[in-house]
């Protein structure tokens, strides 16, 4: 049985009321269930209206957007679709609706008219996830952005999503905090099988990836592992998208005319890969 | 080298003699040289923000003084007025404190209030707008109608139109991506090697601080946990890590490699650096 | 500076006051009002009083942050207890002299009208000193919810205050924020006459402004993302649940009401 793509998107453009360019000329691309992809795009790519596209914040200006085979644009099943896909925004502070955090997570389920008891566990379970249930009775606006954001993610899952889509969710942050949240993100769709979409401009944010898709004025402009997306150091260079030390000390190396592998992505890798080169040229 | 903001025991505590009582920064003792481009380096709430809040007399020490070209700076009210041109503040975001009709305007707003001619005001816009580079196309424009980045450099060109002897920006990168974070940071040197001030850069990011600062300032849980140059600071990565902050990825590779036996001088953490000083050793000549 | 406002403050707790359904809480208190309004002699004066001061000791509201959060309306207390002072006729008169005539009716109606202002305030302050805004504006919700039948908007309206409620501290903070920034460019906000000053504040508000209306938009996108569409079909996670603690105070406030008016009736 072949597996059905949880999203599918088809020849999609898009054009803001009012603006004269398109912000995204004709994307297409499948999202398998349970894969962690990254999108990564500078600004003004069209990640963002990428983002809000699917989940039916904004309806393609032409082209189609499916969700669990649903069109975006059905309208008589707009709630399905947006219970489907989690969004989590860049600030914090603008999508915590509630001054107490189990309030807040508890907002999603109660607009869709879930029974109070099931509400009440689905909260619990939801903040354990994101380990911030000690945190349940506290105010928002005292807790760090890093943990504001772990709450923002356990109010998206409150809905029992199947695809979580996070904007940018560590431009705000600071390393610990980005820690914090990317752990949560990976942990998500390893243990738990969730879909996940992370859009951001942060190459170590990608490295885990299953697939990274880099955005260019709105379209497709690399498509595959975080391997061979990164090897591509021109393309990236030229889309302005930094290139990781790593890649770029291989890359040099290649350069230079030694033989290595571009696709060592971690410290590690990397270090062994040149290590064993002056080694075999007995420079070490 | 001559010292041009000197800290004595700074110690400040937020909402004293309440429930909420926190000690912010704690005995810091601190001096900035002459020409200086020093990174204050710390995770959120570290007192790296309150810190430099105290450099300019935006907070009052409850211990301990500022003294800034050996004056100190909570001596009288003038003295603390004054100090705000001597010392100038980028805040974070500082996009968010636009407010004029014009980008123009904005600019002006500080030499205004420094009550300067309309001719020195003049230069002093155009002067920043160009090493900011916004353009003069841009001049007559609303800043609400510029694009993100623009805003940001539009906002800086504003605190270093005072032309203040001191630049201090509070994580000016900050949500930015890759293009727009070189952008500011180049701004920034180009000020610096236009002007000759001393700036600090206010971070989180390692690999800011490693791009531009020729020190680096470690806070942690409210004083100086490191101070020194970045190849010290960045020789401790265990302490960063487990401080909350990151270390810059050539550093760490350049460590990873020593580790491995690749005999590399500790001077290296930039990314050039790295891949001159390897592709050096590949070919067999000396690193220098 | 911003943070020393008490008025509408809530004090977590945990006393049998805090525990009573808002709801309970919001019909007692204009129950008191009333109660309050209808007492006319000493002794109805002294009921109302003592229980005012036991409501007072059983919430474990410090005295003090009453009275703290008195201080704005001093003025207006003093001036109310002046006027029935001199304005009042009957009585004895116990003093004249030039166009000042004290009465013993008069000292009497001062007395009252000051007492009566003092536990005005002290109710309705205990109200948000032991509910949490959230609760408050659940309970106001659900109280005014028959309004809906003749189309008020009742959850829209509840739903605004309670977002109002919840970017207060947020919005603190940010002009807070403006206002060292600019601050920081030399702008000045404490010297100047009246009209410089308001010119000064331009500088503070514009971006204010321009960054609510940022998060409005962002908030609204947030919330439609969470599947908001209205009351239509809500549910909630805790469901105000009225016990037997809550009809036994309703009952006794209609109790103290009944006996007020009995007083009232007879004179006392």
């Amino acid at each position: 049985m072949p597996e059905q793509p949880i999203i599918r998107i088809e020849d999609l453009h898009f054009t803001y009321p009012g603006d004269s360019a398109e912000t995204l000329r004709g994307l297409s691309l499948e999202i398998a269930e349970g894969s962690f992809v990254a999108v990564l795009g500078h600004n003004g790519s069209g990640k963002s209206t990428l983002a809000k596209l699917l989940n039916a914040i904004l309806l393609p200006t032409s082209g189609k957007v499916y969700v669990c085979g649903r069109d975006t644009e059905d309208e008589e099943h707009l709630l399905d679709i947006r219970r489907s896909v989690g969004l989590v925004f860049q600030n914090p502070d603008n999508q915590i609706v509630a001054n107490v955090v189990e309030d807040d997570v508890a907002f999603a389920p109660e607009n869709l008219g879930v029974e109070p008891q099931e509400i009440r566990s689905r909260v619990d379970e939801a903040l354990r996830t994101v380990g911030m249930y000690e945190y349940r009775l506290h105010a928002p606006h005292l807790l760090s952005g890093g943990q504001k954001q772990r709450v923002a993610i356990a109010g998206a899952l409150a809905m029992q999503p199947r695809v979580l889509v996070l904007d940018e969710p560590t431009a705000m942050l600071d390393p610990l905090g980005r820690r914090e949240v990317i752990s949560t993100v990976e942990r998500l769709c390893r243990e738990r099988g969730m879909t996940v979409v992370l859009i951001t401009h942060h190459m170590s944010e990608c490295v885990n990836a299953d697939r990274l898709i880099a955005l260019s004025d709105g379209m497709v402009t690399a498509d595959g592992t975080p391997r061979e997306v990164f090897s591509q150091v021109e393309l990236l260079k030229r889309e302005g998208l930094t290139v990781p030390a790593t890649v770029r000390l291989l890359y040099a190396l290649r350069e230079a005319g030694f033989d290595v592998p571009l696709d060592a992505l971690s410290v590690d890798e990397c270090a062994d890969a040149v290590a064993a080169l002056l080694l075999a040229r007995g420079r070490v | 080298m001559e010292s041009i903001i000197r800290t004595e025991k700074l110690t400040h505590v937020y909402s004293r003699g309440t429930p909420f009582e926190k000690t912010a920064i704690h005995d810091v003792n601190v001096e900035i040289y002459r020409g200086e481009l020093v990174a204050v380096i710390g995770h959120t709430g570290s007192g790296k923000s309150t810190f430099m809040q105290h450099l300019n007399g935006l907070l009052r020490p409850d211990e301990g003084g500022v003294y800034v070209e050996g004056e100190d700076i909570f001596a009288t009210k003038e003295a603390t007025r004054d100090v705000r041109f001597k010392v100038g503040l980028v805040f974070q975001y500082p996009e968010y404190q636009l407010f004029e009709e014009t980008v123009y305007k904005d600019i002006a707003f500080g030499p205004r209030n420094m009550r300067l001619s309309e001719a020195e005001i003049d230069e002093r816009v155009r002067e920043s707008a160009r090493l900011t580079g916004v353009g003069e196309e841009l001049f007559e424009r609303s800043p609400l109608e510029l694009s993100g980045g623009q805003k940001r450099r539009v906002a800086i060109a504003g605190v270093m139109a005072m032309r203040p002897r001191v630049l201090i920006l509070d994580e000016p990168t900050a949500g930015l991506d890759p293009a727009g974070c070189a952008g500011v940071l180049k701004n920034i040197t180009d000020y610096r090697e236009a002007t000759g001030s001393t700036v600090l850069l206010v971070t989180h990011s390692m690999d800011d601080a490693a791009r531009i600062a020729d020190r680096l300032i470690v806070f942690h849980e409210g004083t100086i946990a490191m101070d020194g140059m970045p190849e010290e600071v960045f020789s401790r990565q265990r302490e960063l890590v487990d401080m909350g902050l990151d270390v810059p990825q050539s550093a760490a590779i350049a460590d990873a490699l020593r580790a491995r036996g690749v005999q590399l001088p500790s001077s290296i953490y930039t990314s050039r650096r790295l891949r001159e000083a390897v592709v050096a050793l590949a070919k067999g000549v000396a690193p220098c | 500076m911003l943070k020393d406002v008490t008025i509408g403050q809530y004090f977590p707790g945990n006393t049998i006051i805090h525990r009573l359904d808002p709801r309970t809480k919001l019909i007692l208190v204009i129950v008191y009002i009333a109660a309050l309004f209808t007492a006319r002699e000493w002794l109805s004066y002294g009921l109302m009083l003592a229980v005012t001061c036991a409501i007072v000791a059983v919430s474990r509201i410090s005295p003090r942050t009453l009275t703290r959060g008195m201080k704005p309306l001093v003025f207006i207390i003093c001036f109310t207890g002046v006027l029935n002072l001199f304005y009042t006729t009957g009585g004895t008169t116990l003093l004249d002299w030039w166009i000042f005539h004290v009465t013993t009716d008069g000292v009497k109606r001062a007395v009252m009208m000051v007492v009566r202002i003092l536990m005005l305030i002290s109710g309705t302050f205990l109200l948000t000193y032991t509910t949490s805004p959230m609760a408050l504006t659940d309970g106001l919700e659900m109280l005014l919810n028959p309004l809906k039948k003749i189309r008020v908007p009742i959850h829209e309206m509840s739903m605004m205050m309670s977002m109002a409620l919840r970017f207060i501290p947020t919005l603190i903070e940010e002009t807070d924020k403006i206002m060292s920034a600019q601050r920081a460019r030399g702008a000045d906000f404490e010297t100047g006459r009246l009209m410089e000053r308001a010119k000064a504040l331009l500088p503070l508000l514009v971006p204010l402004f321009v960054s609510a209306f940022r998060r409005a938009d962002e908030l609204a996108v947030a919330m439609e993302s969470r599947c908001y569409h209205g009351g239509e079909g809500r549910t909630r996670m805790k469901q105000l649940r009225m016990a037997r603690r809550d009809y036994l105070a309703l009952f006794s406030g209609a109790a103290l009401l009944a006996v007020v008016i009995v007083m009232n009736v007879y004179g006392l």
